[in-house]
């Protein structure tokens, strides 16, 4: 008996056939190609400026980008708006989406299928598309330019609505009862009984709203007018936009880098639990 | 008897019922004003000549108007709702396919898995203008990463080819996003199937194709309409890259909305384009969500 044979029986070990080699070299070359944005952008960001054109050689690694970088623009203000946002958004979605996710999965009441349509269709229709009409709602609220009309529209989740009605579903509703029994009013319930175990839906949600947020563009800087309530993504535009075509790329790639490494060595750090809580948000 | 039990019922559903709309209410209320009002006044407004000419007069009803002018002269418009539909129909399908081959890569792999699914994934997190900045990057003429190799690749500033290049970047940002989902469905497919192909002596190939597509059917359905409404989404980078042109070649729709609503203050046209967009949005997904057995993703 071969041992190819032998592996087919035990189904652990394929063949390696001249094809599979191929398709797993094309595979790892894919993976370098996806990579190499990544690695230039952290690269021009490091190396001199004298060098940032010289697209190959090695050069010893400066922080001077930064230092330059961090000069010309209020990143300072822009990292503390982008965090309060996130903050806020998360804050409230937190609370808006337990209800809601309690109403949906424990309880029988009327108008519940128009509800649940009203809740889809803002993940049919996404918040992007709205910017025009929900400006002029911001506006005469009086809160264009500020951070509070930047996070308004994110206070409530359809999709962190069906992630809470879909775990808060899993809960035996036993321990509610028991908590009933003992005089616990609902909110005591919530509370006790249910927040401790949402946790790792609270941290799947959170690491999705929060990089929406973290990464929005168009709406803040539709809704923000001046540059000390500009966001990360908004400021980065700006201070991209200021220099020509062509100029200057340590500059830009430092300052990408700036807005960009919290959130990628989060996710360097938490990768499992990035991947599995995106995965998570696909099945509602 | 059974009449005041059918009472009491009821009276018990309408106080549990006025409790469910009391937790559901802050959702409801800021879906109300941010989802629901907007598509009605975006409707409403669409109706209206209200630009820059109009300004002293206030807005002024002209039915349909601005829907025939987009649709017969508006040359920006079929551009870019012509672009939106190339690049759904090129990014869809490719970022499936690349999506499919990197989840199978990424559950077989041993050497390097770590790393194989970081560098397939982390795009989804990177903000679209630090993607714009880093593909202007790559993209430059002469001194770009592909720029560099040939003087003549000068990717963004030809009509013919700056959708091509958008299109390679779209789908290097999200099939890492779509990858994930597969690698779930992979999961969920029983193993013993593969034995029993390969006791009967199937190749990779048809394995993929009888056992492992077919079985992957409900995650396809899935991420078409994500990729789908994705596409008509993804707008940011044109900020940063081609302000939508060389020529408006490169424009899409949502940046089209952008351009009229605030750099023209063309609130008529916008709306209108904003009710169009509306509609793409709502065929695509309801689609997914009326027809589609719902035990396939509620279960």
């Amino acid at each position: 008996m071969t041992t190819a044979a032998r592996s087919e029986k035990t189904g652990s070990v394929s063949r390696w056939t001249f094809g599979r080699v191929m398709a797993y070299l094309f595979m790892y070359l894919l993976a370098a190609l996806c990579a190499i944005p990544l690695v230039w952008l952290v690269r021009t960001a490091f190396i001199p400026e004298a060098f940032a054109l010289d697209l190959f050689g090695l050069h010893w690694p400066t922080l001077n980008n930064f230092a330059r970088v961090w000069n010309a623009a209020p990143w300072g203000a822009y990292y503390l708006n982008t965090l309060l946002i996130v903050l806020g958004v998360l804050a409230s979605q937190f609370v808006t989406i337990t209800l809601a996710g309690y109403a949906f999965a424990r309880l029988d009441f009327h108008l519940k299928n128009t509800l649940f349509v009203l809740f889809l269709t803002q993940i049919m229709i996404a918040a992007d598309v709205l910017i025009l009409p929900n400006y002029k709602t911001i506006s005469s609220f009086g809160l264009s330019n500020t951070l509070l009309g930047a996070m308004l529209p994110f206070f409530a989740s359809a999709m962190g609505t069906f992630l809470m009605r879909q775990t808060i579903k899993t809960i035996p509703y036993e321990l509610e009862e028991a908590a009933k029994i003992d005089g616990s009013s609902l909110m005591g319930t919530l509370v006790r009984i249910y927040l401790p175990l949402l946790v790792p839906t609270f941290i799947a949600h959170g690491l999705i709203a929060a990089s929406y947020q973290w990464n929005n563009f168009l709406w803040p800087l539709i809704v923000i007018n001046s540059v000390a309530k500009r966001p990360l993504t908004v400021g980065l535009a700006i201070f991209a936009q200021s220099y020509e075509t062509g100029a200057q790329w340590s500059d830009v790639c430092s300052a990408t880098f700036l807005v960009v490494a919290p959130l990628m060595l989060l996710f360097l750090v938490f990768q499992k639990r990035f991947i599995e809580s995106f995965a998570y948000s696909g099945i509602k | 008897m059974t009449d005041l039990r059918l009472k009491t019922d009821s009276a018990k559903k309408w106080r549990t019922t006025y409790l469910a709309w009391g937790l559901l209410l802050p959702s409801v209320a800021f879906l109300s004003v941010f989802t629901l009002y907007p598509i009605g006044y975006s409707a409403y407004m669409s109706l209206f000549k209200n630009n820059m000419s109009t300004f002293a007069t206030g807005p002024q009803y002209i039915g349909l108007k601005n829907y025939v002018d987009l649709f017969t002269r508006d040359a920006v418009f079929s551009k870019a709702f012509t672009n939106n539909l190339i690049i759904a129909a090129v990014t869809v399908p490719l970022s499936i396919a690349l999506a499919v081959a990197m989840a199978i890569f990424a559950n077989r792999v041993k050497a390097g898995k770590g790393a194989v699914r970081v560098s397939f994934f982390y795009p989804t997190l990177l903000p679209m203008v630090a993607v714009a900045n880093i593909w202007l990057f790559i993209y430059t003429p002469m001194y770009g990463l592909l720029g560099s190799f040939n003087p003549n690749w000068r990717f963004l500033d030809n009509v013919n080819t700056v959708l091509q290049a958008m299109i390679v970047m779209l789908v290097w940002k999200q099939a890492g996003y779509v990858m994930i989902f597969y690698i779930a469905g992979l999961q969920n497919i029983n193993q013993e199937l593969y034995e029993a192909a390969r006791i009967d002596g199937a190749n990779a190939g048809q394995m993929f194709r009888r056992i492992t597509w077919p079985l992957l059917r409900p995650t396809t359905i899935y991420v078409t309409i994500i990729t789908l409404t994705n596409a008509y989404k993804m707008v940011d980078h044109l900020y940063i890259m081609t302000k939508g042109g060389p020529d408006n070649a490169s424009n899409m729709l949502l940046f089209y909305v952008y351009q009229k609503a605030f750099d023209q203050s063309n609130t008529g046209v916008a709306s209108a384009v904003t009710v169009i967009l509306i509609a793409i949005l709502l065929i695509a997904t309801s689609v997914h969500f009326f027809t589609q057995d719902r035990r396939t993703f509620y279960a």
